[in-house]
């Protein structure tokens, strides 16, 4: 745990110092496309014209000056296959980014949505030194809860307090200063697969950027696409990517549950592509031109050309009506949602005071989604888009974006997580240096 | 996959590695500023300096701006072809004339009018000379003459001076100038303002002045006709003087066979008799005091 310590906080570091540079790159690696911001910081009084708080309530202190988007290469399930093909995705996309930035850029913070998420609940309890809470008995809380056995090869990407005890006062944001004998803390873990991490920093390297920070796709997307309320009340986001879907539940703004399901708007269009006997090409595209999920009688009537270059004139002349497209398309929507919902069914989202449900991604574009998830995810559905931040190309504004936008709060506000509280002291190493030093400091 | 190490027909849309990284580098702004401004700039200076370090294009760079400046130097406006000497007798412009070396017609740009005016002013006989071109191509000098005060004679040699006891020229002759008055002795052009002021005082005895002669380098004589001397003291020597012309007007002493009149002990002035004189003073003291010796 203390490696992880150490290179959580190398990146936190790294964070730091593009801060002060002021631009930092943002990188959703994604199964269908690359996209890629770079996002400059001035602080919040450079862009405001008025007085009072800024827009976004101070979210805006940063702005996006470069994006560009690139089809993704090389990636399934929303990880990395393809070593050689991703890289040059990447490239492509960082590329494009900082020439329309027209600025270097050496730091990039990445978000990844697949690698078989997984959360964990921890809890820990200890009893005071004093009756106030200190900055270090924050530490010493986080640093006592149980770590279970993820296993190897897994990798800890989250770990955020998210809930302090103080005796039996409960729901506590923020303990330091409180006066009280034992404080617990719940603190929620999310890990991922190694291979999958080490792979997407392989190719950052590869492209001479340093990494500031990594994120969950599925976390960052509830952070865009959520209202403040939401966050507060218990939601859930859905962001239906390409390859994957990612789930995160929220409650009094802080990310309980994440997982992925490993199916997206890519399998909807395979499902075409072998329903229709069309290459994936067109399948994606009549995808997007005339999918739904909900038939109306009207759809009989209209026939789509789904055309060929066979050169065989019936094969190349062929149409299909818009209900058959809908009939493949429903089925492997309506399969998404079901795991969706049973995936929520498990972490026990059914609990939660509000029960809303935010669709969002490029998959949640479909037409007639918002007709057919109330009836598989309950009735509090609705398709998100989005926080509009500044700076931002209009291309760049739909859902598919979700999780860059969310990436870009992100990387303007972390949340707290268990490596931005100092080290309890009990765990430095022996004759330490540092703690000497600390010593000294906290002494004279 | 893809066949490994085949050449792909698609066009590839990535940039490569090296792409890349050249435009990362173009985006440094340090390198930029460096490609953009410090590039250039050092190659001008560099080839620049490396051009000009060259001997022939020093020379050839002289000659074109020598060459540019003769051209413009030698348009007629510029040109001198007179020299106009005003206020200078005839024989001090031919001097002036001699001494300046300009052969005219010359460019303007050419005449050092300084330098002239210094070899001018060389001369004794100017006091002062102004030089300036006039429009139409004309060297306009304009002399002030010294104007000669005195006539000195040292050791045989006689000279004009001025007022102030510089010298003007040469002359050959005192009855040339014998309107001057004459100065005679060592170290007497030192002492001119004060030989005119003794002049100027012995102006009752203007008829009878021969000159002055200074004495040892610092004090007059008034040497009249008939050998006669007035020797003045070497401080307040008009005043002495004037004594002495007063006394003449009361007494004429200055008629009297007198050798020289003594002042330079203004508390015992003191009279020589010609030696006829001085005889004739004896006799008539022998008589006066009898017939002792008869």
């Amino acid at each position: 745990m203390i490696d992880l310590y150490q290179s959580q906080r190398a990146m936190r570091n790294m964070r730091g110092a593009a801060m002060q540079r002021g631009v930092i790159a943002i990188l959703d690696v994604g199964t269908s496309k690359i996209a890629c911001l770079v996002l400059r910081f001035d602080g919040p009084e450079r862009y405001r014209e008025t007085d009072g708080v800024g827009s976004l309530a101070g979210q805006s202190a940063f702005r996006v000056i470069g994006a560009a988007t690139t089809r993704s290469r090389g990636v399934r399930f929303g990880e990395i296959e393809a070593m050689q093909e991703t890289e040059r995705a990447i490239r492509t996309a960082l590329q494009a980014a900082q020439k329309m930035a027209n600025v270097r850029v050496d730091h990039v913070i990445a978000c990844i949505s697949g690698a078989n998420p997984r959360s964990y609940g921890l809890a820990g309890e200890i009893e005071l030194h004093d009756t106030v809470v200190t900055e270090q008995d924050v530490a010493r809380v986080l640093a006592s809860c149980e770590v279970p056995q993820f296993g190897e090869g897994r990798e800890v990407l989250h770990a955020q307090p998210v809930n302090f005890a103080l005796d039996h006062r409960s729901g506590l944001g923020d303990p330091r200063g409180q006066i009280g004998n034992r404080l617990a803390c719940d603190m929620h873990l999310l890990t991922i697969d190694t291979d999958a991490v080490e792979n997407l920093l392989y190719c950052i390297k590869r492209c001479d950027m340093e990494l500031a920070g990594i994120a969950s796709s599925a976390y960052v997307s509830g952070v865009s696409t959520l209202v403040e309320d939401e966050q507060e009340l218990g939601a859930a986001c859905i962001d239906m990517g390409g390859g994957s879907t990612g789930i995160s539940i929220f409650i009094k703004k802080h990310m309980i549950y994440a997982d992925s399901v490993r199916m997206g708007g890519d399998h909807v269009t395979a499902d075409i592509s072998k329903g229709l006997q069309v290459p994936l090409a067109t399948a994606e595209r009549i995808k997007t031109f005339y999918g739904g999920v909900v038939a109306t009688g009207m759809d009989d009537r209209e026939r789509i050309e789904i055309g060929g270059d066979t050169g065989d004139w019936e094969h190349d002349r062929r149409t299909v009506s818009r209900s058959e497209l809908i009939g493949i398309m429903r089925p492997r929507v309506e399969e998404i949602l079901e795991e969706v919902r049973t995936r929520l069914d498990g972490a026990g989202f059914e609990h939660l005071p509000s029960q809303q449900i935010v669709l969002t991604g490029g998959a949640s574009q479909i037409p007639g989604l918002d007709g057919l998830a109330p009836k598989i995810l309950g009735q509090q559905v609705r398709i998100g888009r989005p926080l509009r931040v500044q700076g931002l190309p209009q291309a760049a504004t739909g859902s598919a974006f979700a999780s860059c936008v969310g990436l870009s709060l992100f990387a303007a506000h972390p949340q707290d997580e268990w490596w931005d509280f100092e080290m309890p002291m009990d765990r430095y190493p022996a004759r330490s240096l540092k703690r000497a030093m600390k010593w000294f400091r906290d002494n004279w | 996959m893809q066949q490994v190490g085949a050449d792909n027909p698609r066009r590839d849309p990535a940039p490569s590695r090296l792409s890349y990284r050249v435009q990362r580098l173009w985006l440094t702004p340090l390198f930029r500023k460096l490609v953009r401004v410090g590039l250039p700039a050092f190659s001008v200076v560099f080839f620049g300096g490396w051009y000009l370090s060259e001997p022939a294009t020093q020379q050839a760079i002289r000659d074109q701006i020598a060459e540019i400046r003769r051209s413009v130097a030698e348009r007629p406006e510029f040109m001198v072809k007179l020299m106009a000497i005003d206020g200078a007798s005839g024989e001090l412009a031919d001097d002036i004339r001699e001494v300046l070396p300009v052969d005219l017609p010359l460019s303007s740009f050419d005449l050092d009018l300084d330098a002239m005016k210094a070899v001018v002013e060389e001369l004794d006989a100017v006091a002062a000379v102004d030089l300036r071109i006039r429009p139409g191509g004309i060297l306009q000098l304009k002399v002030t003459e010294r104007i000669p005060a005195v006539v000195w004679r040292n050791r045989g040699i006689l000279e004009m001076l001025d007022a102030t006891g510089r010298r003007v020229a040469g002359l050959s002759m005192r009855s040339v100038r014998s309107d001057l008055p004459l100065i005679v002795g060592d170290g007497a052009d030192a002492a001119v303002p004060e030989a005119l002021d003794l002049i100027a005082a012995a102006e009752p005895l203007e008829p009878r002045l021969r000159g002055l002669v200074r004495m040892g380098e610092r004090r007059w004589d008034v040497v009249l006709d008939r050998d006669q001397r007035i020797l003045l003291p070497e401080d307040r020597p008009v005043a002495a003087l004037e004594r002495v012309i007063a006394l003449d007007a009361a007494q004429d002493i200055l008629t009297r066979d007198l050798a020289a009149v003594d002042m330079r002990a203004a508390a015992r002035p003191t009279l020589r008799l010609a030696p006829q004189a001085l005889e004739e003073l004896r006799k008539i003291k022998a008589m006066e005091s009898g017939d002792a010796e008869e």
